[in-house]
């Protein structure tokens, strides 16, 4: 700790750290622009200058810039003399020359950090009457909107795109007062973390593309704390609403989860919400019904003259729901309703994270991470935001050159000098080529067995007892040889691995890793397919094929499908059978989808947006998400139609509900604790500055009506309410005083970048602890068959999502389809890139024609498809196939010639 | 050579020469400027498919090196006249009256800065402070200092 003087007051402050961050721990005020909490201080933008004094006689000081100014002992400052005012506000007038007079028409305005900043110095009248210089805006895809006149070249964009997050085609092009940020040309920007930009630039110069189109100022929109439910990961999001539409989404600070940022799929994913697909209202065998309440009794009668009733459960549905669904056909009639792989992976999953007494890292914790070995994941695609953690993490051993070299780490420029001298090592074991690989110091490609085979060999290399796969050729033993002694160095070296090979033994091999690294401070993070993977596994229930042997026996007839598309979990004929085997078949789910197209009662359930819940994340976290805004009738909750058809609910509310699983099921103690405590006044879900509210719906009816109740959260459909005593993990809105943008989040940490105040959200329900024994299952060699490819579903950040994909904007960023094939395999197949193949697959009647995508990192003998695409859909991970060139095209289709 | 402006390809020179200079540096990229300094020698102006070509070549991305070529004065993102003519625009020179002798000089060719005069002979450019302020005005042509300039600069540059 370091005294300080700040005006005269005294402050302790943390030793080491910027002047800047500092003061904005303490909760003053200093305006900046080129800094952020998550990326350093450049100096580029004078804007948060100071007067530094040399001691008490001092009286004059001189200016320094607070941001590269290191927080010492008995520092003594001024924010207010008047020669830093004055500087200040001079700056920022020379930053806004050029800056247009729009905002009323600008998406910033209202959470414009420029507008917020111009302001607190004071400037508010310009003498500037020349010239503005303008510039010609750039097409960036489907997602940001690119308005350069906007620009104050305070150089972040850049700085996050490139520098944080890798990415390579977006620059700052031009010199001194002509600069330009965009790409090379016109064009879709490639990162997959492109949407922070929005949040990044302090002004309008990146937007939120899909927003704009349905735009709502900030305060005129509903918003409540939500968790992303597309993927595992939960990182935590702020959905906002209006017209019972939801709008958009942004990054919700999380000091241990997604911190500043979100990936391209978690921030314009939600289109679903708004989807044509979406079931407004429940169906009776094929006839739409008003009200939910002749649902309800059609339902009750229909399970009271069942002979045998089973329910089957989802890994995107919340804990509540699957849990009452489970009470409502009994513990032996639930079935997880995953498929038989997944099931494998994600108990053993379970089981390691469990008893296997290894810790499992939070994400901020995997940016620590001194040497990575990502073991069978792309995690880009299938955990995207963990990618940008990996990111950060090969730059420690930068970080420690820069300590030994007294730069301090926070500044930004001079530690990125660093960059290239040395580098945390990244090894990367995967099907083929991932977008991490330029980060990468090792890669590997192969099938899922040569991946667990190389894990098997690492874990003994690092320790004997584990078991050795016979028959590695040189090359193998030479690369898990190389891995093992880097990590065996490491002071805390991480393992990620996950289910996207479809395999246990890639699984079991990132244990046996794990289990025989050295370090004391080691951790091991597996990427699970969906939002609450983990919490229905820890539910825990039966297998989707004794759901299919219990109506093929007859001792059920009836089943209850709970959000759950099931011809995603198994082949088409077999849950046709299934379906058509069942008496009656109810599927409460958010969008139409080829099992509610066979549901003889369908019941619309809200989604995350219009409903509460908790999952739980890949590293054994309950989060809640609470409903943005109330699900319109007869839209209902998942565990709401589950709890009204029962014949006497022993519960009534979510919290009830939420008592009640923990109490029932022993892994999930810790929610009990959930939601947060009763708050009395209720949390206002709507901004003190909501406008419109007795005006909006005078279409429809002139009579203001009185606002929906909320029985089940701590938040109120309204603007009124207590705003004051909310703790930060629970505010619905990042907003303070003088602070309209995200970057509010400040006056809610004791210390910028550090936890919420009070807490970060959501609770670790998974202590690690015991030790399993040496996983021994070392699978044989894969070797490719003559004539025969062997299927492996690639995951993709876009297409590979369920509910995500059904967002316009995500859908316009789905890959093209095609087949990956080796180079070999290509000439053996006498193709070349572009061509089309068929795909010919036992269980399939026709054939599939796809084009050819040469791709040389791919192995020998595996066909790479991305999973979720259209033509894929059916074509299950392991499938064998036989592959023949396509001839020319039918005569309908031209263009294509052989 | 005006064929050449437009391909996505290197000629054998040129990556003959881009390949004397890899040694000099640590990696690739970094010769970035040296490449662009070539392939326009070559090509009179860097085009945007010379850029990509470049790009591709160096293994780095087109914006980045966009990002090199439009920070330089020198380095021509548009096509040129076979005689460029940077005047100082610096503080010297502006002082003493480098603004009227640029317009007369852009005048007497019948450009405005940046275009090339019809005839293909000419483009006049502004550039940063030549170092020659005890001599200014002065400009640059071809590469070559022409200090002292006077209102006679259409006849001392252009010897018309």
């Amino acid at each position: 700790m370091a005294t300080i003087e700040v005006d005269g007051r005294t402050y302790e402050v943390q030793d080491g750290s910027n002047l800047l961050a500092e003061c904005l721990s303490l909760g003053l005020d200093l305006p900046y622009f080129c800094w952020h909490p998550a990326m350093g201080s450049v100096g580029a933008c004078r804007q948060c200058a100071v007067i530094q004094y040399k001691d008490a006689e001092d009286t004059r000081g001189r200016l320094v810039m607070a941001c590269i100014t290191p927080v010492a002992d008995n520092l003594r400052i001024s924010l207010n003399a008047d020669v830093a005012r004055q500087f200040r506000a001079d700056n920022i007038e020379l930053l806004m020359i050029n800056h247009p007079h729009d905002c009323p028409v600008c998406e910033e305005g209202g959470e414009c950090h420029l507008q917020d900043m111009t302001l607190m110095t004071g400037h508010t009248s310009r003498r500037y009457r020349g010239r503005k210089r303008t510039h010609r805006n750039q097409y960036l895809g489907p997602f940001v909107n690119h308005e350069m006149n906007r620009c104050i070249a305070c150089y972040r964009c850049v700085r996050f795109y490139n520098d944080y997050a890798g990415g390579a085609d977006l620059e700052v092009l031009g010199i001194h007062n002509n600069v330009y940020f965009g790409r090379h040309e016109d064009g879709t920007l490639e990162s997959e973390f492109s949407g922070n930009l929005v949040e990044v630039c302090p002004t309008g110069v990146f937007t939120d593309k899909p927003f704009s189109d349905r735009y709502t100022r900030k305060w005129d929109l509903q918003t409540a704390p939500s968790v992303c439910v597309h993927c595992s990961l939960g990182c935590n999001t702020t959905p906002g609403e209006r017209y019972g539409e939801l709008r958009r989404i942004v990054n919700r600070y999380h000091g241990d989860v997604n911190g500043y940022f979100l990936c391209d799929r978690g921030r314009f994913g939600y289109g679903f919400v708004n989807s044509d697909l979406r079931g407004r209202f429940p169906r009776i065998e094929r006839q739409p019904v008003a009200v939910a309440g002749t649902a309800i009794e059609h339902f009750r009668t229909q399970i009271r003259s069942a002979k045998g009733i089973i329910g089957i459960g989802s890994p995107r549905a919340s804990l509540e729901a699957n849990f009452t669904l489970r009470e409502l056909v009994g513990e032996t009639n639930f079935f997880l309703g995953l498929d038989e792989t997944e099931h494998d992976l994600l108990e053993s999953i379970l089981g390691i994270l469990a008893n296997g007494g290894i810790h499992t890292p939070t994400l901020r914790e995997t940016e620590q991470a001194d040497a990575v070995l990502i073991l069978g994941e792309d995690v880009t695609h299938s955990a995207p935001r963990l990618a940008l953690s990996l990111r950060q993490s090969v730059r420690n051993a930068t970080f420690d050159l820069a300590r030994q070299l007294k730069i301090p780490r926070w500044l930004d420029a001079a530690v990125r000098q660093l960059e290239g001298q040395v580098q945390s090592p990244l090894f990367i074991a995967s099907v083929h080529a991932t977008r991490l690989h330029d980060s990468a110091a090792e890669t590997f490609h192969g099938s899922p067995e040569a991946i667990a085979r190389l894990g098997f060999a690492i874990a003994h290399s690092l320790n004997p007892e584990s078991p050795l796969p016979s028959g590695l050729d040189e090359a193998e033993e030479a690369l898990a040889a190389l891995i093992a002694g880097r990590l065996r160095e490491a002071k805390r070296p991480l393992i990620v691995s996950g289910t996207s090979c479809a395999s246990l033994a890639v699984v079991q091999a990132a244990y046996n890793i794990a289990r025989a690294l050295p370090a004391q401070n080691k951790g091991l993070l597996y990427a699970l397919p969906e939002a609450n993977s983990l919490g229905l596994t820890m539910i825990g229930g039966r297998r989707l094929k004794d759901a299919f042997a219990r109506v093929q026996d007859g001792s059920a007839d009836t089943m209850v499908i709970l959000e759950n598309d099931l011809y995603r979990r198994a082949p088409a004929p077999q849950i046709d059978a299934f379906l058509d085997a069942a008496r009656h078949v109810a599927v409460i789910d958010h969008l139409e989808n080829p099992t509610t197209a066979k549901a003889g009662l369908l019941l619309p359930a809200a989604t995350f947006a219009e409903s509460e819940g908790t999952l739980v994340n890949n590293e054994g976290r309950a989060q809640c998400y609470f409903p943005v805004y109330p699900a319109q009738e007869p839209i209902l909750a998942g565990w709401e139609w589950l709890i009204r058809v029962m014949d006497n609910p022993r519960w009534h509310h979510f919290r009830d509900l939420t008592s009640a699983c923990a109490a029932a099921i022993p892994a999930l103690a810790g929610i009990e604790r959930f939601p947060a405590e009763e708050h009395l006044p209720k949390i206002p879900r709507q901004p003190h500055r909501y406008s419109g509210r007795t005006a909006m719906h005078a279409d429809v009816s002139v009579i203001e009506p009185p606002p929906p109740q909320d029985c089940e959260t701590p938040f109120a459909f309204s603007m009124e309410g207590d705003t004051v005593h909310v703790p930060p993990a629970l505010l619905p809105v990042v907003w303070a005083p003088g602070w309209n943008s995200n970057q509010a989040i400040n006056k809610f940490q004791d210390e910028v970048a550090g936890p919420l105040r009070s807490g970060n959200p959501g609770i670790r329900l998974i202590q690690a602890s015991g030790m399993l024994p040496w996983f021994d299952r070392i699978p044989p060699a894969f070797v490719p068959e003559r004539g025969f490819w062997r299927i492996v579903r690639l995951p993709n950040i876009f297409a590979g999502e369920e509910l995500s994909a059904h967002s316009a904007p995500v859908a316009e960023r789905f890959p093209d389809a095609c087949v990956f094939v080796n180079p070999e395999d290509a000439e053996t197949l006498a193709v070349s890139n572009g061509d089309s193949v068929e795909i010919r697959y036992e269980l399939e009647l026709s054939s599939l024609r796809i084009p050819v995508r040469i791709d040389s990192t791919m192995p020998a003998g595996l066909l790479g498809i991305t999973a979720g695409l259209p033509p894929f859909r059916h074509l299950p991970n392991g499938a064998r196939v036989a592959l023949i060139k396509a001839g020319p095209e039918a005569p309908a289709k031209t263009g294509e010639n052989q | 050579m005006k064929a050449e402006t437009n391909t996505r390809s290197l000629s054998a020179a040129e990556i003959d020469e881009i390949n004397a200079e890899l040694p000099h540096y640590e990696d690739k990229s970094a010769v970035s400027i040296e490449a662009l300094k070539i392939v326009q020698k070559h090509r009179g102006w860097i085009s945007d498919d010379s850029l990509v070509a470049i790009a591709e070549y160096l293994k780095i991305s087109p914006a980045q090196l966009e990002g090199v070529a439009t920070f330089y004065n020198l380095i021509y993102r548009r096509p040129v006249g076979k005689n460029v003519i940077h005047v100082c625009d610096s503080v010297s020179c502006w002082m003493l009256g480098s603004d009227r002798l640029s317009e007369k000089l852009c005048r007497h060719l019948n450009v405005k800065p940046g275009e090339m005069s019809q005839d293909g002979e000419y483009t006049v450019l502004p550039i940063v402070c030549l170092g020659a302020c005890d001599r200014a005005p002065v400009a640059m042509v071809n590469g070559e200092l022409r200090p002292d300039l006077t209102d006679n600069i259409v006849k001392e540059l252009l010897g018309e």
